[in-house]
Order: C-alpha cells, then sequence, then structure tokens
C-alpha cells in the first residue's frame, strides 16, 4: 500500500522510493510535503538530526537521486575549510550547466564572493525553474569554521534571491548549533532511532536468493537477541549479519539440518556469535582474519587480539623516569621529603590535611608537576648515580611523544615545563618489574 | 590536514609526471587537495598500467581490488594529533571505492594504542591486522655480529668503548640508529687521530702500505705500548735491528699484522664455539648474549673470571642430548669458518661424537651396577652390618670409578677449555693491536653522552678550558680579572645564597674588574661605580639570565633569585 502520495511526481517512482526507504516513511512524505512541487520554492533551510546510522544521509540522497532533484552534495568533514567546502559546492554546480564543459578551478574566499558566484552559477536552463538543494552532510563542522558560514547557509535563498534550500545533516541537536548573535531558525526534523522491530525488517531486506526469506530472517532474529543489548547500530549489525551468516548455513550446507530445525541451528551458533561479541565486534581482530579463522574451523583462543599485546620495551633509565613521573604525579608534595632523603622529619598532620584525606590521589587523577622536581625523584629513586646528560632530557620528551606523559602548561613557557603522567598503576607495575 | 594531502598531493604529482613526459607539469598551488582530485588521479594512473598490459587480465574475486592499493606509511602513529588521523580514516573510507588505501601505522608503544586514539565509531572502519617486527635487542646482536664478529672488516672496537655503546642503547634509548652512528664515530675518530691506522685494512693492500711507510711512521710503531713489549721478548741481536733497520722492522711488521688477522679468524670461530656451551647453562653465568660474552673475552683473560670456573662447572653436568647438539653446532661451526687451522679441531669433535653414539650401546651395563648396589642395602640387617655397608658404599662412592660417560664428558670440557686458552686471548695482548683496535672511550663519551651543564659550567668557571688564552690560566678559587666579564659574574654568583642582592653584586665585581689597575688606581672614590662597568656588569647578568642561572624574583625588588645548585 503506497504511503508516499504526492500530486507533483509520478506514483511508480513513489512506490520505488518507499521500497528504499523501510521504516522512514513518516519522515519522508513529511519532506516531501515541504519540498512541494519542483518549481515551488520550498523552506530556505532544513535541519535533519539523530543518532548514527539512523538514516539520514542514506534517505536524503535516495530521494533526491529517486526523484531527480537537482542537488548538490557535500561532506563538511572532508572539506573542513570554508574556502574548500565553497569551491566545492561552486564546483559541483557547474556539472549541472551545459556550457562549460570543463571544471575551471574558480577561486571563493569569502561568503561574498560565493553568493555572487552561486548566482552566476545558478543562471542555467535546467536549474531557473526547479528548486536546488544543497545538503551539507555532518554540518556540526560548520561550527569550527568561520562564523559567518553558518548564518549565511541558513538564509542562503534569502541571500541569492534564488530557488534554493539548503538542508543540514547532523547528529547533534540544532540548540548546540545556534549562534549567539541569532540567526534565521531553519525548520527541524528528527529521524528517530530503529526499533528493534524496524531493525528486524531492514536487515531481512538484504537476504542473499539462495536462501529464502524466512530462513534469513530467523537468522536475523537470533543475531538481534545477542546482540541488541550492546549494539543499535544498523551499519555494525549489516557487517555482523554478513560476517556470521555462513557459519549459520553451515549445518545445512553440510546437510545437517534443514532450514526449519532452529533448534539445532542456535545450539551452532550461539557459541560463535559470543566470540564473535568479544573478538570483531570490539575490533580485536581484523574481520578478513576472522574469516580465516571460520573456514579454518581452528581454535579461536590461538588468536590474541590487540589487547593482548600490552608489553612494552623501554630502556632502563626511561623505565626510571615513567616511574619517578608516576611518583611525582600521585604523591603530594609535602610526602616527598619524607620519602625520598634519609633524614626526615615527621610530617603534622594539620587540620587541612584531616579534611582532605578522603579523596584518594588515584581517582582524581594524575597532577602536575614540575621538571625539578622529575628530576629530584629521578636522582633519588635510582641507585647508581646518574650523570645530567642530554639523553636523559631527551627521554623526557620522546615519552611524550609516545603520550606517556604529557605536558601540562603553554608551549612556550621554556623555564618551568611541567608534565603530567598519563599512565595507570598497572603499567607502572608491570614496568616496575 | 592539508599538509598530509599536500604532500600526498605532492608526490603523486612527481610519480605521475615521470611516468608520463608529455604530462603537463601542474604548480602545486593550482592543484586543489581534495579527494576528488586524489581519485582523479588514481583512475588516470590505473587506467595507463591497464591499457599497456591487456594481456594480464585481472581475475576479480570478491575481495582482491581491480587494481592495486595506494599504500600509505604512517611513522610513529601517537606523535600524530588525534583528530587529524581520525579525520582522514573516516574521509579515506568513504572513498574506499574509488581510491582503494591501505594504511600502516607504526606503534612505538602498544596496540592498545589504538583503542585511545580513535573512538569506536572511526575503528569500527577499519579492518585491524597486527605485524610485530623483531625486538631491537635482537637487532643490535645482528649488527654486533655482522660488524664486530667477523673477519671481513680489520676495524674493531675495543672493550671500553664497546661497552660504552651498548649502555647508551640499553640504559638511554634502545635506539639502533644512534649504535650505528656511534660506531660511524668510532671509525672516523679512529682513522682520525692514530696515525698507524693506515694499516687497517684489507691484506691485500696492507703489504703495499708497509712497504710505502715512511721513517716517522716507523718511529711510531715503534712507540707503541705492545710493540715495545714484543721488542723486550726477543733476543737482544734482533732489538737491536728493529730498533734501528726499518726494512727489518716492516718485515716484522707485515708478519705481526699476518698474525693479527689470523688471530681474528680463530677467535670469532671459538667465540661461537663457547657462546653455543654457555648460552644454555642455567643462570647465564657468562651472559646469554654473544655480545656479552664478547666483551667479557675483550676485558682480561676469560679463563681466569670465577664466571668462567663456575660455567665449566655447570658444563661438567649437562645431560647427553644437549652435549652432543652442541657438539654438532660446534662442529658446523668450525667447518664453515675459513681458516685451516681447525681441521683437526673438527676431528676432534667428530670423535667425540663417535663416542658418544658408540655409549648408547654400552648403557645397559651401567644400570647393573647401580641396581645391585640398591638391592644390598634392602637386605634385611642389623645395626652393626648396616653401618658397615653405608661405610662401604661411601668408600666406594669416593673412589666410584666414574662412568664412560662422565669421562667422556670431562673430556670434551678439558678440550673446549684448551681451545679457549689457546685462541681467546683478550686483544690487548697481541702486538700491533692498537692500529685495528679502538679504545679511546672517553672521547666517545665526550661525544656522545653530551652533557651540556657540565659543558656551561666548565666554560664560566675555567674559560681557559675553550678559550685557550694563556693569561686566563688560573688556579681555582681566585677570580682572574682577565677573564671574560661572564665569568667573573659566575663565579661571584656562586658564592651567594638563594637571592642575590644586585647591588651588592656590583660591588663586588667592579671591585673585581677594577682591581687590574691596582696601585695606580687614581683616587676615584670607591662609591661611585663607573659607567661602562656598570654597563658591562648589566650586560653579563642578562646573559647569565638567560642562560637560565638566574631569574628576578618577584618578591623583592632589586634581587634575583639563583636557580642552580652545587654540582648541576
Amino acid at each position: 500500500m503506497p504511503n508516499l502520495e504526492h500530486p507533483a511526481y509520478p506514483a511508480a517512482t513513489l512506490l520505488h522510493l518507499e521500497s528504499l526507504v523501510p521504516c522512514r516513511e513518516s519522515q519522508v512524505s513529511m519532506l516531501l510535503s515541504i519540498f512541494g512541487e519542483r518549481q515551488q520554492f520550498s523552506f530556505p533551510s532544513i535541519f535533519i538530526y539523530g543518532h548514527t546510522s539512523s538514516g539520514k544521509t542514506y534517505v536524503m540522497q535516495t530521494l533526491l537521486n529517486t526523484l531527480q532533484l537537482p542537488h548538490v552534495f557535500v561532506n563538511c568533514v572532508e572539506y573542513f575549510t570554508s574556502r574548500l567546502l565553497l569551491e566545492e559546492i561552486l564546483i559541483q554546480l557547474q556539472s549541472y550547466s551545459s556550457e562549460t564543459e570543463q571544471t575551471s578551478h574558480v577561486p571563493c574566499d569569502t561568503f561574498n564572493d560565493f553568493v555572487r558566484l552561486f548566482k552566476q552559477a545558478v543562471a542555467s536552463r535546467e536549474l531557473e525553474d526547479q528548486t536546488l538543494y544543497v545538503v551539507l552532510d555532518r554540518a556540526e563542522q560548520l561550527r569550527e569554521m568561520e562564523v559567518n558560514i553558518l548564518p549565511g547557509f541558513l538564509r542562503l535563498q534569502e541571500l541569492t534571491d534564488r530557488n534554493v534550500t539548503v538542508v543540514l545533516l547532523s547528529e547533534i541537536v540544532w540548540e548546540l548549533f545556534r549562534p549567539s548573535t541569532g540567526c534565521f531558525e531553519p525548520f527541524t526534523l528528527y529521524f528517530p532511532d530503529y526499533s528493534i522491530g524496524h531493525l528486524q525488517k531492514i536487515l531481512s531486506q538484504n537476504h542473499p536468493p539462495e536462501y529464502s526469506a524466512d530462513f534469513y530472517a530467523a537468522y536475523i532474529n537470533i543475531l538481534l537477541g545477542v546482540f541488541y543489548m550492546v549494539c543499535r547500530d544498523l551499519k555494525e549489525l549489516q557487517h555482523l549479519a554478513a560476517l556470521n551468516f555462513s557459519k549459520y548455513c553451515e549445518p545445512v550446507v553440510r546437510g545437517e539440518a534443514n532450514e526449519r530445525d532452529t533448534r539445532k541451528l542456535w545450539k551452532n551458533i550461539e557459541p560463535h556469535l559470543k566470540k564473535a561479541m568479544q573478538t570483531v565486534y570490539l575490533r580485536e581482530i581484523s574481520s578478513s582474519q576472522w574469516e580465516r579463522l571460520q573456514r579454518d574451523d581452528g581454535e579461536p583462543g590461538q588468536l590474541k587480539g590487540l589487547s593482548a599485546h600490552t608489553h612494552m620495551e623501554l630502556p632502563y633509565y626511561s623505565k626510571f623516569l615513567l616511574i619517578a613521573a608516576y611518583l611525582a604525579s600521585y604523591n603530594p608534595v609535602r610526602t616527598d621529603k619524607r620519602f625520598f632523603l634519609k633524614h626526615h622529619g615527621k610530617i603534622r598532620k594539620t587540620n587541612f590535611m584531616k579534611k582532605h584525606e578522603k579523596t584518594s590521589n588515584h581517582l582524581l587523577g594524575p597532577k602536575p608537576f614540575p621538571l625539578d622536581r622529575l628530576l629530584a625523584i629521578l636522582y633519588s629513586i635510582v641507585d647508581i648515580r646518574v650523570a645530567p646528560t642530554a639523553n636523559i632530557f631527551s627521554q623526557i620528551t620522546s615519552l611524550v611523544t609516545l603520550q606517556l606523559l604529557s605536558m601540562v602548561g603553554h608551549n612556550d613557557q621554556l623555564d618551568g615545563p611541567r608534565y603530567k603522567c598519563t599512565v595507570s598503576l598497572d603499567f607502572i607495575r608491570a614496568i616496575a618489574r | 590536514m592539508q599538509k598530509l594531502m599536500g604532500q600526498l598531493m605532492n608526490c603523486y604529482v612527481d610519480v605521475d609526471s615521470l611516468e608520463d613526459e608529455d604530462y603537463v607539469q601542474v604548480s602545486q598551488n593550482r592543484i586543489r587537495c581534495s579527494m576528488t582530485s586524489l581519485t582523479n588521479w588514481y583512475e588516470t594512473v590505473t587506467k595507463k598500467t591497464d591499457s599497456e598490459t591487456p594481456s594480464k587480465k585481472r581475475t576479480s574475486s570478491s575481495r582482491d581490488w581491480q587494481s592495486p592499493p595506494v599504500v600509505v606509511i604512517f611513522k610513529d602513529m601517537e606523535s600524530f594529533t588525534t583528530k587529524v588521523l581520525q579525520d582522514f580514516i573516516v574521509i579515506s573510507s568513504q572513498h574506499i571505492r574509488e581510491l582503494p588505501l591501505v594504511l600502516i601505522f607504526g606503534i612505538a608503544t602498544s596496540p592498545m594504542i589504538i583503542h585511545s586514539l580513535l573512538p569506536h565509531s572511526v575503528s569500527s572502519l577499519l579492518c585491524i591486522e597486527l605485524f610485530q617486527s623483531l625486538s631491537c635487542k635482537e637487532h643490535l646482536s645482528t649488527i654486533i655480529d655482522k660488524l664486530l664478529l667477523t673477519a671481513q672488516f680489520p676495524f674493531k672496537l675495543g672493550e671500553k668503548v664497546l661497552q660504552v655503546l651498548i649502555n647508551i642503547f640499553l640504559y638511554h634509548d634502545l635506539s639502533v640508529q644512534n649504535f650505528i652512528k656511534g660506531f660511524q664515530l668510532c671509525i672516523v675518530e679512529h682513522f682520525y687521530s692514530q696515525p698507524l691506522s693506515v694499516l687497517c685494512c684489507q691484506p691485500v693492500d696492507a703489504k703495499k702500505r708497509v712497504n710505502s711507510l715512511s721513517h716517522d711512521q716507523c718511529e711510531n710503531i715503534r712507540k707503541l705500548p705492545s710493540f715495545r713489549r714484543y721488542v723486550e721478548s726477543q733476543v737482544s741481536e734482533k732489538q737491536i735491528a728493529l730498533l734501528t733497520a726499518d726494512n727489518f722492522l716492516k718485515e716484522i711488521t707485515q708478519k705481526l699484522l699476518e698474525d693479527l688477522r689470523v688471530y681474528h679468524e680463530n677467535y670469532v670461530s671459538v667465540l661461537r664455539c663457547l657462546h653455543v656451551f654457555t648460552s644454555s647453562l642455567p643462570k647465564y653465568p657468562l651472559g646469554k648474549q654473544i655480545r656479552e660474552l664478547h666483551c667479557a673475552c675483550l676485558e682480561n683473560r676469560v679463563w681466569e673470571t670465577e664466571e668462567y670456573e663456575s660455567s665449566l662447572q655447570l658444563a661438567r653436568m649437562l645431560n647427553k642430548s644437549d652435549l652432543v647438539t652442541m657438539l654438532q653446532q660446534c662442529v658446523e661451526i668450525f667447518v664453515s669458518s675459513s681458516g685451516n687451522e681447525f681441521d683437526k679441531t673438527v676431528e676432534k669433535l667428530k670423535e667425540f661424537l663417535t663416542q658418544f653414539q658408540k655409549l648408547e650401546a654400552e648403557a645397559f651395563q651401567e644400570r647393573d651396577v647401580s641396581v645391585s648396589s640398591q638391592k644390598e642395602l634392602q637386605k634385611k640387617t642389623d645395626l652393626y652390618h648396616l653401618q658397615k655397608t653405608l661405610l662401604e658404599l661411601k668408600e666406594s662412592r669416593r673412589s666410584k670409578k666414574l662412568t664412560k660417560f662422565e669421562m667422556l664428558r670431562f673430556e670434551v670440557v678439558d678440550y673446549i677449555d684448551s681451545l679457549v686458552r689457546n685462541y681467546l686471548v683478550p686483544a690487548d695482548h697481541k702486538t700491533l693491536h692498537e692500529i685495528a683496535y679502538f679504545n679511546t672511550a672517553s672521547v666517545l663519551r665526550g661525544h656522545l653522552n653530551a652533557a651540556p651543564r657540565i659543558a656551561l659550567h666548565t666554560a664560566l668557571n675555567n674559560p681557559y678550558c675553550y678559550l685557550k688564552n694563556q693569561a686566563l690560566k688560573s688556579d681555582g678559587g681566585r677570580i682572574s680579572n682577565k677573564a671574560p666579564d661572564i665569568c667573573i659574574v659566575y663565579k661571584l654568583h656562586l658564592e651567594c645564597g638563594r637571592l642575590i642582592n644586585l647591588v651588592d653584586w656590583l660591588e663586588a665585581f667592579s671591585t673585581v674588574v677594577m682591581a687590574v689597575e691596582g696601585p695606580n688606581a687614581d683616587a676615584a672614590s670607591s662609591d661611585q661605580v663607573d659607567d661602562i662597568i656598570h654597563a658591562r656588569f648589566i650586560r653579563a647578568v642578562s646573559e647569565l639570565e638567560l642562560l637560565g642561572f638566574i631569574k628576578p624574583s618577584k618578591r623583592k625588588t632589586d634581587h634575583v633569585a639563583r636557580l642552580t645548585w652545587g654540582g648541576c
């Protein structure tokens, strides 16, 4: 039953569109009603938001391609400066005009230039009476660019005086976008997450032709039962479905069970899926390794995932430097004298200390320490006499590059660099052995 | 990000223009750095290669790329800013169909860093496989093996120098590149400072060079301490001849150089053989790696050390199969060595092996002996008889005839010991070793273990060391007034406490500087300080502040805080 009806577009295409975008009929019909007929002016800017893999990009692209509406599709992460973004829009526009054949490089630095060039570019025959859609994907990057880009795009219809609509796709709500100086409020549309029923429906659509739809639907059911609690991401689930289907079909292929023997199939696949959750889903091993494992039917215990390799080799003094850094980060300054000198006095507990004793330093995280304190502690914990050569100082810098220490404070502060230790207690224990 | 892409585009453009001469050289500014240009370039390149080789049709399976992927290597993954890396991965994954990319990450810490650098949304786009390269200590062993423990190169490192280099490697940076650079420095130092190093070359050239040595060079040879030892050990006529006649000296030098070369060859083989034995002993008394053994042998006579004794004792307790494998390995080593001196050794070792194999057949006879002694104990006896039998057993055990296997083991160990004593003489004991061995570790340490603070302190305290001006030569303690201003100011500040009063400092400075005039000083009032001296003082103090010895104190005006204490 066709849900989408619109006088401007032929019913056949609408039916086709509907088959391509399951579970999103209400959103698509809303969009269609906003778009109106081809030559009608639409809302100047539309803001679509929803969680990851809720189908925003996919629906937009399918809609525009199926109905063959003229559009420009730009990903803001790829064109991360305003100049790149604006030039890309202009380049894509040129493909619509039939006069110029090669894409000549049009420099466009400011929004002002863009508006002017945009007006010129839209002047071709085909675009004159149709609405042009400029779709900006990952629009949260627009906030990082210059301040006038986002408000400019929201008002593009008014600035250029042409039939254009800007669609912004993002994962973040509109409240975080709103610039402080005010702007034209776009029409916001929310794409809700897919429920489990929706996921089932969508995933069952991609069944391979050899097997029946019911068989595949049962498989998807099992898969969702195992993974739905940890993962609702459609892309991820599609990936997992594709990977594990061959294992699921094994008993049928081998002839041990037929398609309806759900219990046997479940017993076969369940431990496999659990293992998959620990390895492939967490990206411990790659999918090609997983497939190889399936084919060889070997022991997955032999394959060591990424997190099994935690051992790190460090030179002798670097280990001591790291340990000294850890001590400097987590011990308060007043205990230094007590721990590291031979003749220390007693530390009297003051009221201040009694109040603040409760929170363990481990919970609060590492504290920054100056370089001199690090060197003092290092000299006191290393047994042999350490000469202050340039090698030791350069080791500190290489530890920062390896992200085991991090530099706190301004880069220009040459006379007192401060560092913070970023490794955990277990790591230090492993090294100290 | 742009720079990254710019670099990619640049190198791609270069490659492309090299391939096709007709391609118009486009300047980098005009090409837009974007993925579309990259994909376009990739398409053009692959289309070209495909058209050139029409016969090679690639069968496309489900996983194979139609065309070769582009490999991007990220050296040092931890030093990339995380956002840039994430964005790059996201962008390239969107264009993966048109531009197949393979990314190789060089990770210096542990693979967990991938999970900490990349969020799940990004790492889910990657298909990750792990490769592990050899540990750096193995690389070091390979280098030492190929460069030092070989008879191919006449240049060798002395023990102290080798220790310095290995210490820097193990204690400081685990960097094989630095080790190589240090080694190159040693070569340069050796050939630069030792005039006789002209003889440190391949044996073919050595002969010619020895013949063409000048008289000065011959004098140099005579001055070498190892040569002097050699002369003293000769008969007196030979001594005179060596010390006076240059030609005779040259002949002897050639012979000695030949001896040195032969010694090297033998040394290497026997060292490896000994390493085979000692590397499988528990607790490794002589070190696990061959470089440790090499250092021990270079240092002094290894057979006199305690560790050698303990390792021999442990070797006398090895079991048969281990011993047999070790002997076989030694046979291989000696067979592959180039000298023909070891033919006898090889025969002897093979003899040992055959004897071991014969022992197998006689093994069951030994068991009877031990079984009978057990049976005696088990007979029922009274206390007196028990005591007697136990005493007899103890006697027999003390003078027990060693089994054939144990005797053979003793022989093998003794034989290896004799080899060691013959061939593993430390290099210091050979004549003319200074030609081939570089042993001035202090120079090396001065260059490689830079201590900037100590150098500064020396320079400021003792300017004669660097300026070599005779007038500056002073004994410690006295402040010479001919020294540069900054040295005077530095020495004065060393005597002060934490906060230094600038006015007092200036007074002291002017006293020292004006002392040069001595009794000829005009009766200038001591309160007034000359303007020039004031200016000199200010300049010196600001230089000290730039070097980091003092800093302006916020607590008191007109005071500076001292930043360094004691010996750096």
